[in-house]
Parts: C-alpha cells; structure tokens; sequence
C-alpha cells in the first residue's frame, strides 16, 4: 500500500480517535487516504497552531497521545509554538509534516523549511522519514517515545513522495531501542532513605507537579498525604492531582500562589515533592526556598533533579509506581506526628485566604465568576486556561477535586492556546462541560477557532473575562513600572458580534447580579457559546510574589 | 572552570552530531573539543568531547541532558579515570634561513613530521597527548604559526 496509508493504518493501531490538522501541497496524499477513515475523526482547524493545541487539549483531557498534522513550511512552522507548548508540560503527541519531495530536500524548494532542524530543540524526539518502509515502524517508535517514559511531542517528518510509495503494512515489529530505557522504579535503597527522612520529620509538606497527574499517581498520593498527616500543595501543572476539597490541601504554590503555601513550604523541615521540576515561578528566590528543609525529590526524569535545586533524597522513576513502593513499606513507626504542625498550618489558612470583594454594583470580579462557575458545575467541569490573569484566577478560584480537569499552557505560558485546546479536550470529552477561560488578549490569538466549533457543533464554552487590556503584563506595569501602560491597552472587537459572524452564540454580561444566570444559560446551550464579560479593569492577581523575591516575601493579600 | 573528558556511544544516525551540538548550545553548555567517528560496530559512534563546565551540577547536567537524548546510548565522564588520550595536529610554519634551526631543535624534542616543505613553508604533522600537544603550541608560538588545524580529543580507556 502507499505511504500515506500506511499513515492512515498506523493510526488506527494506535487507536487515534481525533486527529486536528490543515491540508497543503506536502500532505494532499494523507489527506486523500483520511477521506477514506472517517473514523479516525479528522477536525479541520483554522490555522496549523491550534492543531497542534487542539492534540494537545486532547491529550490533557484524555491521556492519550494527541495527533495533529500540517503540510511542509509555513504548516510545520505554525505547529512549532504548539510542540514546544506540550514538550514544556510534558504532554504527549505526534506531529506529522508533510516535507517536499525528497529530491529537492536543501534545494529551497517551495514550501521547504528544515523541520527536523527546527523542531529538534522543542519536541522529544524527531525523524525524516527517507524510505517508505521505514514508515510504520518509524510511527510505532514515535508513538511509543511519545507517551513513555517523560511523555513529550515526537515530530514526523515525511516527505510527499514517500507518502506515494508503496510498501507493505507492517505494524507487528518490537520496538528495540538500546540507547532509551526510563527507568520506572524507584531505587529501594533511596526509598528507604526517603522513609528515614519521612519518619524524622515534623513539619513535612508534600509539593506536587504534572507528574502525578501524567502517571496517574492521584490515588496513591491521597493515600500517602493522609498516611503521613502531611499538607499538599499543587503547583499548576498538579492541579487536581490532589483533591482541592481536602482539608491537608493547601493550594499552589509559588508566584501566584497562596500565602499559606508558601509559608508552609519555606517552615517546612521535609519537603517531599513528587513529579515537579522547581520551575522558577515555583520558586521564587532559589537561595531562600524551602531554606530549613530536607528535600525528597520523586521524578521521572533525571536531568530534574538537582537541576535548579540541590535535593538530599532523589528517586528517579514513575510517581505512581514509586508512591506505590513508598506505601508498601510504610510503617506506623515512620508516620511522623504533625499534628502541631497543621494547626499552625491551619492557622495561615485562617488568617491569609484567598480573597476577593464582589459588590453588588460595582464591577464583575473575575474571581466571583470563576467562584460561580464552580458552584454552578460542581467543580466537574474541564477547565482549560489561555494565559495571563484568566489563568491564576482560574487555577485559585475553581475547586479542582480530580485530574485531567485544568488545562493550561504552564511551562511555555503559551497565549493562544486555552480555545484550540479545549476544542480538543471537547472533541473527546462529553459528559462534563469544557470551559475556556479566556482574556480579550488571549482569545484573540487563535479566534479563528470559532470556525472550527462552529463547523462540528463542538460545544466548548468559551468565557471571555474582558478588561479591555493584557491584564497581566499590565499588572507588572502597574506594580513595577510607575503605571506607564506600554503596548497594553486593548480596542477590542465586538466580541459578540464576532461570534455571530461565526455562527456560534454569544451573550455579554456586565452586571454582577446577571452573572450567574448568564454562566447558567452558556452552560445550559446545546453546542458552543461566547459569554464576554465586562470585568473590573484593574483586578490585579494576588498574592503575587516579585520575580526573583523569596516566596514568603508576597505582596497583596497578606491582610 | 574545569576540563572535563566525556566520551558518548551514539546511533550513527543521520543528525545525531546536530543534536548533540545543538544541545550545548541551546542550554549554554562550552565545548572545547568534540571529536566523532564510527566505531568498530558500523551502526555506533563515539564522541569524544571535551567540555568546559563552571561547576559540578553544571556537569551533572550535562552528563544527564547527552543521556536523556534519545540516540545517545551511554555517556561516559572518563576525567578521572585512566585514559590515553590523542589529538592530531597539522600546523604551517615559517622554515626559512631564520627559523630553520629553531624548528629542527623542536622536530628533535617533539619527533614529529615535517613535510610540504616550499617557499619557506613547512607543515608539520604531531601526534600527542594533551600534555604534549600543549607543549608544543607554546613552543610554537614563539616561532610563529601561520596556519593551525587540531582533529580534537580522542580517547580511549586503559
């Protein structure tokens, strides 16, 4: 058969069940087999980037990988920002590129761009496909890259002539490879060296990231967190890894994150922290971080550990698996007593919560919609962030009780992403809402997905929280910068008549008290919806600490 | 700053020098010498690269980046271990009436080759250990080079 079914075939080993992509010259013999697989769910996006996106809301939401395909050049080159979006977070995917024919590759021919070359910094893995039999097992491995070990976006180049090619479909081959072995297990020695550490301690806290959500760790880790007494906090790619409603949570850490936890995290003397890699809006001032605490440090990649921060216990391996063996050999006598320890933890919960101010008649707090939306959907709907202020306000006002329930853009902040990516978390996941929470700024970079929703009745729920201004940037003006508003104001189109001009339902609030009622009818609409709302224009995100700044030194909400 | 010798056996694949290479130089990393060929197995390669590194961690991370590309095989540090080590070097020199004798005296102490000689040009050729090679540039360098080209480390284990 020829390449571009070999393609096809492949993908349907893999179970794929949504594929978001955008045809060119490269990719029309993919294309052509596609029209013949209807169940493979081919989406039509509106420009290759919220493919990319779209695979990777998908992936999120579901845990499988997410495919997204665009043709050589300019297609591959509007993928990019969406592979290294999901090779920041860890999210498995592969993008296939069509490439131009083989004998013109380094020729500059039309619609040329070195692919491999270029993705090769921001995905996992990549590979040129030069002989058609080489296809299938090439698609095998990447899958196979792609949701292993530290899942990541494995990029396929495949030139259109190959796609032509003929070559029997096989797809039964071993993957073998020498040089790639994650290791999964924990070392038992460190295990019980993390027991000791465990069992010596009194104010432990327990820092978990997106890997506990990627190797499904969240069962083990609420036995573990209540096995040892200990406080969780989550950082954003963890939200939802551990119950919100939990009375050891204590929210996320870091820049945005809650006073409590990160006076937690810096009296603490353990902390354990579980599939994170220290980012820096994690840590605020290295020196002055977790500065009185032991650190055990679980992750599944080696070059995490000891990257940013010196740690005394590392385990490499998979959080669940590691959590489970930590289970397993806890004893009652390594349960150390923390029961002091959470009062005064308790105490920091009572006197700095997070906090807003919603009068009657004044304007809309963007923390009293996102408490709504809650309420509303009893914290079960699926969440997926743009970047900016929609995205802190979302991930401290909604209560995220499971995971694959937040999605956001954490590692490469990412505008533009929140809207594709809930097109595909939505294109999979029916029987809970999906909500972007959305910026007039954001919304706007990848807009043109109106269509796309519009096209397959996919019913996201889009909520456009508008302060006439990139709030977040302008928030840094306004704190650090004498209130000199560069680059930051926004005229912004009519938001609803834009989704009109797309065919998709769309309402504006403005007034407080019509809030509820106006989430309520989003919710309630068979098939996609805009609800713009007027917000506060100045709303600043707090807590907030200062880049660079020790995490306890916070501005804003320590009342 | 310290000189650390790191030898990795690689897939000899199509890019896996680009990867490497462009590992350093997306996370800041200093090569000094990086040296590549096929082994004695036609489907490995093995790089021999000499890389400067601020401090241990940066070390470490570097050990751990190479490895966690997915052609790399193994990486070894081999600084501390026992290794003999070998770089090639090509050098063009003046070897005219007045520096004839300075560069016999050194062909005498350092017993390399001396070829292509015309129109008072010489190249030499010298093979030798990090040491030696170092020694040699210094002594050089007080006669003058005109033209130097150096192959890199390579190593091997004792």
């Amino acid at each position: 058969m020829k390449g571009s079914e070999i393609i096809v075939k492949a993908l349907l080993e893999e179970k794929v069940e949504a594929v978001f992509g955008y045809p060119g010259g490269s990719v029309i013999p993919l294309f052509d087999k596609l029209y013949d697989y209807p169940q493979l769910n081919f989406y039509l996006v509106r420009h290759e980037q919220a493919a990319a996106h779209a695979a990777d809301g998908y992936a999120r939401a579901t845990g499988k990988v997410g495919v997204c395909i665009a043709t050589s050049g300019p297609g591959a080159t509007n993928l990019t920002t969406g592979i290294a979006t999901a090779y920041m977070d860890s999210i498995p995917m592969v993008a296939i590129t069509g490439q131009v024919k083989s004998s013109l590759i380094g020729n500059d021919a039309f619609q040329e761009a070195d692919v491999t070359g270029i993705t090769r910094s921001i995905s996992k893995h990549n590979y040129l496909v030069k002989n058609v039999k080489d296809l299938a097992p090439t698609i095998k491995e990447a899958f196979y890259l792609a949701r292993s070990g530290r899942p990541g976006p494995v990029v396929i180049d495949v030139p259109v002539d190959i796609q032509l090619q003929e070559a029997d479909f096989d797809y039964s081959g071993e993957i073998a490879l020498r040089s790639y072995k994650p290791t999964v297990d924990g070392h038992p020695g460190q295990i019980k060296r993390a027991l000791k550490l465990i069992r010596e301690s009194r104010r432990p806290v327990i820092m978990i990231g997106g890997g506990v959500i990627i190797s499904g760790a969240h069962e083990e880790l609420r036995k573990f967190a209540e096995a040892i007494n200990a406080p969780v906090t989550a950082t954003l790619m963890g939200l939802g890894g551990f119950p919100e409603d939990h009375p050891l949570y204590l929210g996320m850490p870091g820049m945005h994150g809650t006073a409590y936890a990160n006076l937690a995290i810096t009296d603490s003397d353990l902390l354990i922290t579980i599939g994170n890699r220290f980012d820096d809006r994690v840590t605020g001032k290295i020196d002055e971080f977790a500065p009185k605490a032991r650190i055990i440090h679980v992750d599944i990649d080696p070059t995490s550990i000891s990257k940013n921060i010196k740690v005394d216990v590392p385990i490499v391996g998979d959080a669940r698996n590691i959590l489970s063996e930590i289970l397993a050999t806890l004893t009652d006598g390594d349960k150390p007593d923390t029961t002091e320890w959470l009062a005064v933890v308790d105490g920091w919960k009572k006197k700095h919560p997070l906090t807003y101010d919603q009068k009657p008649d004044g304007y809309i707090k963007p923390q009293y919609v996102i408490r709504t939306l809650d309420e509303l959907t009893s914290g079960e709907a699926v969440v997926v962030t743009e970047v900016g202020q929609n995205q802190m306000w979302s991930a401290q006002f909604y209560t995220f009780t499971k995971p694959r329930r937040f999605l956001s853009s954490g590692g490469l902040g990412t505008m533009g992403y929140g809207f594709p990516a809930a097109v595909g978390a939505a294109a999979v996941v029916r029987d809970r809402p999906v909500v972007c929470m959305a910026g007039d700024g954001s919304i706007q970079m990848n807009i043109q997905e109106l269509a796309t929703v519009a096209t397959y009745n996919i019913p996201v729920k889009i909520v456009i929280l508008n302060n006439h201004c990139l709030g977040m940037v302008r928030q840094w003006q306004e704190l650090f910068y004498h209130r000199r508003y560069s680059g930051t104001p926004l005229k912004n189109p009519d938001f609803v008549k834009v989704a009109d001009g797309y065919g998709v339902a769309a309402s504006r609030v403005k007034d407080p008290g019509a809030v509820k009622d106006a989430l309520r009818a989003m919710l309630d609409h068979n098939g996609p919806y805009v609800l713009e709302v007027e917000i506060e224009p100045e709303e600043n995100v707090f807590p907030m600490v200062p880049a660079g700044e020790a995490i306890n030194r916070m501005i804003g909400g320590m009342s | 700053m310290s000189m650390h010798v790191l030898q990795a056996l690689v897939e000899n694949k199509f890019g896996v020098l680009a990867r490497v290479s462009s590992l350093f130089s997306a996370r800041g990393y200093n090569i000094k010498s990086l040296a590549v060929g096929e082994t004695h197995d036609p489907s490995v390669s093995c790089m021999t690269i000499v890389v400067n590194a601020e401090d241990e961690g940066i070390l470490e991370q570097i050990n751990k980046q190479l490895n966690k590309l997915i052609d790399v095989i193994t990486v070894k540090d081999i600084t501390k271990t026992d290794y003999i080590d070998r770089e090639l070097l090509l050098v063009r020199v003046r070897y005219d009436e007045r520096n004839k004798a300075r560069v016999d005296a050194l062909h005498d102490q350092y017993t390399f080759h001396l070829f292509d000689k015309k129109d008072d040009y010489a190249v030499l050729e010298f093979t030798g250990d990090s040491m030696l090679v170092e020694s040699l540039l210094s002594d050089l360098a007080t006669i003058g080079v005109i033209e130097l080209v150096r192959t890199g480390k390579i190593a091997i284990s004792k």
